[in-house]
């Protein structure tokens, strides 16, 4: 292309969708801008008028707004408009105007359109159907996933197998030249038991032995070296399909506590998964965490381990860990530090009198926890629960795993919804009554415990008593149109920014923050808008994607409208994340709030998109639970 | 006011001088370019076929020094076609100095195999003709094509030029407030493309590529009309 135009191609080259275009798509495009400038305060786009070009912003900035007048968008150097009317062949919908000098680069229709015809994900950015929200996410996901990765992928060689007839000394010959911890021990088949074919002949894998094995049931033992291995091989084999997820055998090597895990495909064994690949691979850390928190023997033991906590959290999320895998594992160590500070507590105070439920509230029910936490949490106890003769044990147990909790970084919550209070620390059937009274007479106290109590989740004890709860929740309120108006209202209290100008973070209304809190403006309300609907639905879900996954069993939502709340959903938390390792990173301590400075031009982006997202669910929220005019009850 | 009014009406009677040359320049590209016929002066600036135009040269003195790039972009006051940009590098009769390549980047191996001036020239006036041609600072390309053209036609071009830097003198260097700023011992605003440019908050491009720059001065006219004057202002009050 002319040397002469590199200037224009250039800047374009740096902004979002232009910056993934092919160099000749790129030069295709810059041989036919036009230009034209625009004074401060002059008219861009005239709604109803006749478009033909993408609009580029070289230099200036440029409103847009909505035909009744209110602010649409702020938009500023490298920012586009026009294309939702251009892919429509529409008139301008949303007129625009230069709020200062403005310099306009246009990209003639038939480009445009040849663009997007031809380049996937600049289409995936303009077209309003599929929205480069959901594509970032994708992208974000198809680097690494331990959810989809599979496990034969991280299998590098073919599992040595040994016969049961061979002693534990050529085993151990075998192990050392093949330079493996383990080897997987064959019989051959007999009568129909499950088989495999190996040279030709039928066989059936009787067990697995390790370099421990050979430590423990063979020196330790004394046994001689002619031992024969089908003698001591261990008794419990525990196997995993090749086309498992990567995340299924972490979390069943970290149930049965082994290092080793035979890979099948079918009965065939193809390998031998080393704990080690999956810490090579990822979120290594959190595996080795959550044995570390049952190891230890103290609370200052527990909290020794939070900068491990830290670490786990930011190595999940460098390997590219989507929030869902982030939300699991946090919650997950936040969990295993609830119940082993119970089991000391325990341990101390002797077995507990009546059976109890220690409940997660909040996030770590949801699943959900990201670094900054601080406890929700409550005692359910079995209805035979005396307050005189036990509360001064259960009092004592909650005491000891909130100050326990606090020392271990999950500050004491400022709204006093732990297992401390008295009024948390109840009988199920006065749970039961709270949890009635709540849904059926909402006030906006009672409203604001149902927002904190309706997510709620077993951590230790009697699962059943939460389970009870859950179903108590799930039938009763979609009964309740009443309620569910009630907690719309309340969804729609927060709200999110309009989007981001330069550095700042721009309001409705117009006004410029230099900071915003991601979980306030962004995953919270979210959070509240899904839990409306799953309640609606009578999901006994917790976890926000798989209520979203109950949602769109219904006909609740219009069409496309759940997906795009989940990619929202997903790309605020991923930010609110990553920000939080960048916190980590600069030894700064992690809040949920982001520098819109330090916001990527392509984040930025998506971020607005997010936030449009939010907006018109808040919309729809309130749309379709309308307020009753008869009172239900 | 009254200085603007002197202006116009001592402005050279462009359509008089073209239907002149029309009948008397010997060479038929000339004669075809003056009957294409210049804009009338009372034609409103946003109705006028504008063309930027700069160009690259050996030094500053049109009798020893040489063009060795020209950028054309044809546009109007709602849009500059870049796609309809021209832009030729061509070989100077005189060698080029060192100092010259420091400023246009030009090498020789550049212009080595580049056209002579002359050849490019039925090119340049279909491009030119018709259309109000647009500079910064006109004391460089009209003489330069002049000279070039007449030293190969043996005849030379004249035509009207809307000068950017010109209409940044009459507001920075002419009216009452400069000469205050004058008088006060400040330096003068600078009225160069870049610093212009800036003034209208349009952005820095990297100066001294004729097409770069002629594409420059379009955003600056644009911005100096939608600034200072209005559409409906005719063409006879903004050229000189």
């Amino acid at each position: 292309m002319d040397v002469e135009l590199l200037e224009i191609r250039e800047h374009m080259g740096r902004f979002s969708p232009f910056d993934g275009l092919s160099e000749e798509l790129l030069d295709e495009m810059v041989n036919q801008v036009e230009v034209a400038y625009f004074k401060a305060d002059s008219v861009i786009l005239e709604a109803g008028g006749k478009i033909g070009d993408l609009h580029y912003i070289r230099s200036g900035a440029v409103e847009i707004r909505r035909r009744n007048g209110d602010l649409y968008n702020r938009l500023g150097e490298g920012d586009i408009f026009g294309h939702f009317s251009l892919l429509r062949h529409h008139p301008v919908r949303f007129p625009a105007r230069a709020i200062e000098d403005t310099l306009i680069y246009f990209i003639p229709k038939f480009i445009f359109l040849n663009l997007c015809e031809a380049d996937e994900d600049f289409a995936d950015f303009v077209e309003l159907g599929r929205p480069r929200l959901e594509s970032a996410v994708e992208k974000q996901q198809k680097s690494n996933n331990l959810m989809t990765t599979r496990v034969r992928k991280l299998l590098s060689r073919r599992p040595l197998l040994v016969e049961a007839d061979m002693t534990v000394q050529q085993i151990a010959q075998r192990m050392s030249e093949e330079y493996v911890s383990a080897a997987l021990v064959i019989t051959p088949v007999e009568g129909g038991e499950p088989s495999f074919v190996h040279e030709t002949r039928s066989w059936q894998l009787q067990g697995i032995i390790t370099d421990l094995d050979l430590r423990n049931r063979v020196l330790a033992q004394g046994l001689p070296a002619a031992t024969l291995v089908g003698d001591v091989v261990s008794p419990r084999l525990i196997t995993i399909q090749s086309d498992e997820s990567v995340h299924e055998a972490m979390l069943c090597m970290l149930r049965c506590n082994i290092h080793h895990l035979p890979v099948l495909n079918r009965r065939q064994p193809v390998g031998v998964l080393y704990l080690s690949d999956i810490i090579r691979y990822e979120t290594n850390t959190s595996l080795y965490l959550v044995s570390n928190i049952f190891n230890q023997t103290d609370v200052r033991g527990l909290a020794a381990l939070v900068p491990d906590v830290r670490n786990a959290f930011a190595h999940m999320v460098k390997e590219g860990a989507n929030s869902m895998m982030v939300g699991s594992a946090m919650s997950t160590i936040g969990r295993s530090f609830t119940r082993r500070l119970l089991e000391l507590a325990e341990e101390e105070l002797g077995p507990p009198p009546v059976p109890y439920c220690f409940m997660a509230l909040g996030s770590m029910a949801r699943n959900e926890q990201s670094l900054v936490t601080d406890q929700d949490n409550a005692l359910i106890l079995d209805d035979r629960f005396d307050p005189t003769e036990h509360d001064a044990y259960f009092a004592a147990l909650a005491k000891r795993v909130s100050e326990g909790l606090d020392a271990c970084g999950y500050t004491l919550c400022k709204g006093d919804v732990m297992a401390t209070n008295t009024r948390w620390r109840q009988p199920l059937r006065v749970w039961k009554q709270y949890f009635s009274d709540w849904i059926e007479d909402p006030t906006p106290e009672r409203l604001l415990h149902s927002s904190i109590f309706f997510d709620l989740d077993s951590v230790h004890g009697e699962e059943a008593f939460a389970e009870q709860l859950q179903d108590l929740v799930a039938a009763k309120a979609s009964q309740h149109p009443l309620f569910l108006a009630a907690m719309a209202r309340n969804a729609l209290n927060r709200k999110p920014p309009l989007g981001f100008f330069r550095t700042f973070v721009m309001e409705k209304d117009g006004k410029h923050n230099d900071i915003i809190n991601l979980k306030r403006r962004g995953t919270a309300p979210l959070v509240e808008l899904i839990r409306v609907h799953a309640l609606a639905c009578g999901s006994r879900a917790q976890n926000s994607f798989d209520r979203l996954d109950d949602i769109a069993k219904t006909q609740l939502l219009p069409e496309g409208s759940g997906e795009r709340i989940r990619y929202a959903f997903e790309f605020l938390s991923m930010v609110r994340i990553r920000h939080q390792v960048i916190d980590i990173e600069q030894q700064q301590t992690p809040d949920n709030n982001i520098e819109p400075g330090n916001v990527s031009d392509s984040e930025r982006h998506h971020l607005k998109d997010a936030f449009q997202v939010l907006s018109n669910a808040q919309k729809f929220l309130k749309f379709r639970y309308p307020i009753p005019t008869t009172r239900s009850r | 006011m009254l200085s603007r009014r002197h202006r116009s009406s001592d402005s050279p009677g462009w359509q008089e001088y073209y239907t002149q040359q029309a009948r008397k320049a010997g060479d038929t590209r000339l004669r075809e370019f003056y009957a294409a016929g210049s804009v009338a002066p009372q034609t409103p600036i946003a109705d006028a076929p504008l063309i930027a135009l700069d160009i690259e040269t050996t030094g500053l003195d049109s009798r020893r020094h040489s063009i060795v790039s020209i950028g054309l972009v044809p546009f109007t006051l709602q849009r500059i076609h870049l796609s309809q940009r021209r832009y030729w590098v061509v070989c100077p009769p005189r060698p080029l100095s060192e100092q010259s390549i420091t400023v246009h980047r030009l090498t020789h191996s550049d212009v080595a195999d580049a056209p002579d001036l002359g050849e490019i020239l039925d090119e340049l006036f279909v491009s030119l003709s018709g259309r109000l041609a647009v500079v910064h600072f006109r004391h460089i390309e009209r003489p330069f094509l002049d000279a070039a053209i007449k030293r190969r036609l043996g005849e030379g071009l004249k035509f009207p030029v809307i000068d950017t830097m010109s209409l940044e003198a009459r507001r920075h260097r002419q009216s009452s407030w400069a000469r205050l700023r004058r008088w006060l011992g400040r330096p003068p605003v600078s009225i160069r493309l870049h610093n212009s440019r800036l003034r209208y908050g349009l952005p820095p491009y990297a100066a001294h590529h004729a097409l770069v720059d002629a594409l420059a001065t379009a955003e600056l006219l644009q911005a100096q009309i939608a600034r200072h004057y209005s559409p409906d202002t005719p063409v006879g009050e903004l050229w000189s």
